[in-house]
């Protein structure tokens, strides 16, 4: 679906305009679609995906219910704060781990190659756990949730440019076998 | 065979020290915002002649045939001070050979034509027991006269280190600074596509010899800190999952975690004496300095509690005060603490982010990455007065002294590549050259001079 795809596209059109350290990401000029409140859609339908070939519970499955970037939330420079879309998206996580409550899962907290080695492991670390504590806090298990920090050492998107920095900028939930 | 039983092999025995007319560099004085910058008078020191050291009665050693071996030490002194940025040399390649009674009487007259300032001379003799000695002599041409003769005794595999103290000599007596070639780095080497970069523990010598990968790449290794004695060296390895740091015995090919914890620690450092391991960790996202004691049975002494990202550091020579970096402001800036964790208080105010701060082994500075825009390394003095950025480029980051706290070394990489190289800037910022590496490097950490 297009709803990262837009928001980056917005992330990018709005970050010049944003003062640097500015804690809300979400502004008026995004576009209703990413208020993420319609998730489920076509693509998670099981009986029109010949949901036969994916095992339920499975990693696969998870990335197919979420939706496609459904499995990361994204954040600015520096900021690990979990925004209104953001917890759209980790409900969605929370409402298939609630499906397979002996699922555990890994949250890679990562940064963009535009910060320090340590200081970005760390920061992929502060956002990893920032998705954890709003799973935890909306019902998910703690003891469920591994977070996993790898800093600026895996990128995403390859570019050095804002668009891929803000595709890199994630957590990213990976379910565990 | 390790590098301490190497070491200890190596035995220093000065033979004679002359005349003390030569010419020394020239201290001038300070200007009174910036910090003390030593300026070389290059018109007495620069020009250096280095012809190939004499082998008379040549032999094959292990590491080769003496008479190349007098060639190749010549051409480690030649490209060491060159590389010092201090000084432009002459040879071995383009000199006439000399003759070995030509050693001790140098023809002056024939190098004042050349025409060269200062004159490197030496021989290199097998003994008995098939170690080398080496012989290294620094005449001034224009005064005539002999500055300063070396000895060393070296096993034959040994022989740059006798041409790394041969230089160092030269070097320290001529510019009045420390020595540092002898030293060794370890960092980082990557390789392949920059979303599955491999990444593996390495150490070489300051110039980049005697290369030898540690680790294999299967996990990811990043921060090396040779330890002060180099018997171990602390890093940071993903090899069960999750980023710890991992101190490894050169000596056993061992290694061991520092701290049994769940959470991930990383930014390790030594304390000067090494007794001391400096560290971040993690707690429910939240990063604070810890230490530790090296032997690996103390408990971790929390040294920061700011809600927020603190980080690295490094501690001043005489080991009582820690320079690290701390987001607690609302950016990354850096703050000076004691040893303890009292009296944190913030040095950098310069503007934009402050990143990765090293405490000079002089003392008198403190390098770090500055943020703002693109990445650029620079000194400050330890209050955070006489900022003077170094390096120019789209991402320089991460620097380590020279043991003589006047070489800085760093990592550059380029944009949309993500190729990385070692890169090393002196304190004017005016001479910057990379390191050569067999593939890309990064996290360089250089080393104390060798014991």
């Amino acid at each position: 679906m297009t709803k990262n795809t837009i928001k980056m596209a917005a992330l990018l059109l709005v970050s010049t305009a944003l003062v640097a350290g500015c804690g809300q990401k979400k502004v008026d000029s995004l576009p209703p679609a990413a208020e993420g409140t319609d998730y489920g859609q076509a693509p998670t339908d099981p009986n029109a995906m010949g949901a036969g070939q994916i095992t339920p519970g499975s990693q696969e499955d998870f990335l197919q219910q979420v939706g496609q970037y459904g499995d990361r939330i994204l954040f600015e420079t520096d900021r690990f704060n979990v925004d209104a879309e953001d917890q759209a998206i980790l409900q969605r996580q929370a409402q298939w781990l609630a499906q397979y409550p002996g699922t555990r899962i890994t949250v890679e907290g990562h940064a963009d190659e535009r910060g320090t080695r340590d200081y970005n492991l760390a920061l992929g670390e502060r956002r990893a756990n920032s998705a954890k504590n709003f799973l935890v806090s909306i019902g998910v298990d703690a003891s469920r949730i591994r977070t996993v920090s790898y800093g600026k050492e895996r990128p995403s998107a390859l570019g050095s440019d804002e668009q891929a920095w803000a595709q890199n900028r994630r957590a990213v939930t990976v379910t565990v076998r | 065979m390790s590098l301490f039983a190497i070491s200890r092999k190596l035995t220093t025995f000065l033979l004679l020290l002359l005349g003390a007319q030569a010419a020394m560099a020239q201290t001038q004085p300070p200007a009174s915002d910036e910090p003390e910058l030593v300026e070389f008078d290059t018109a007495k020191t620069r020009s250096i002649a280095v012809p190939a050291l004499v082998a008379p009665a040549p032999v094959d050693t292990p590491a080769g045939n003496s008479a190349a071996l007098g060639r190749q030490i010549a051409e480690v002194i030649s490209s060491n001070l060159r590389a010092s940025g201090v000084f432009e040399t002459q040879g071995p390649n383009g000199l006439r050979a000399i003759g070995l009674p030509e050693v001790t009487a140098p023809q002056f007259g024939y190098w004042k034509a050349r025409p060269v300032e200062q004159l490197v001379q030496g021989f290199v003799r097998v003994g008995g027991d098939g170690n080398l000695t080496v012989g290294c002599y620094l005449y001034d041409v224009g005064f005539g006269t002999e500055t300063t003769r070396l000895g060393f005794n070296v096993p034959p595999r040994d022989w740059r280190r006798a041409a790394h103290k041969c230089a160092d000599a030269i070097y320290s007596r001529l510019t009045g600074e420390l020595p540092f070639f002898d030293s060794r780095i370890a960092y980082i080497a990557e390789s392949g596509p920059k979303n599955k970069r491999i990444k593996r523990l390495a150490i070489m010598d300051s110039d980049g010899a005697n290369h030898r990968f540690i680790t294999n790449g299967q996990s990811t290794a990043l921060t090396p800190r040779f330890s002060p004695n180099y018997k171990s060296i602390l890093y940071l390895s993903y090899v069960d999952g999750n980023p710890r740091i991992y101190v490894y015995d050169i000596d056993t090919g061992r290694q061991r975690l520092i701290t049994q914890t769940n959470s991930p620690t990383f930014a390790p450092r030594w304390s000067p004496d090494g007794q001391t391991i400096l560290y971040s960790m993690a707690v429910s996202g939240n990063t604070d300095v810890y230490k530790i004691s090296a032997s690996g049975n103390g408990t971790p002494v929390k040294l920061t509690s700011s809600p927020g990202i603190d980080v690295g550091g490094s501690f001043s020579p005489d080991g009582r005060q820690i320079v690290f970096e701390s987001d607690r402001s609302g950016s990354q800036q850096i703050y000076v603490m004691n040893a303890d964790g009292s009296n944190q208080r913030r040095i950098s105010f310069g503007g934009g982010r402050y990143a990765t701060p090293e405490w000079s082994p002089r003392a008198d500075l403190i390098a770090f990455t500055r943020i703002a825009g693109d990445f650029r390394v620079g000194t400050m003095r330890p209050d955070g007065s006489g900022e003077r950025l170094l390096t120019n480029s789209w991402q320089d980051e991460a620097p380590t002294w020279a043991p003589n706290g006047r070489v800085i070394q760093f990592f550059r990489t380029a944009k949309g590549s993500g190729k990385t190289g070692i890169w090393q800037v002196d304190l004017t910022g005016s001479k910057e050259r990379q390191l050569p590496t067999p593939v890309d490097g990064s996290d360089p950490a250089w080393g104390p001079v060798l014991p």
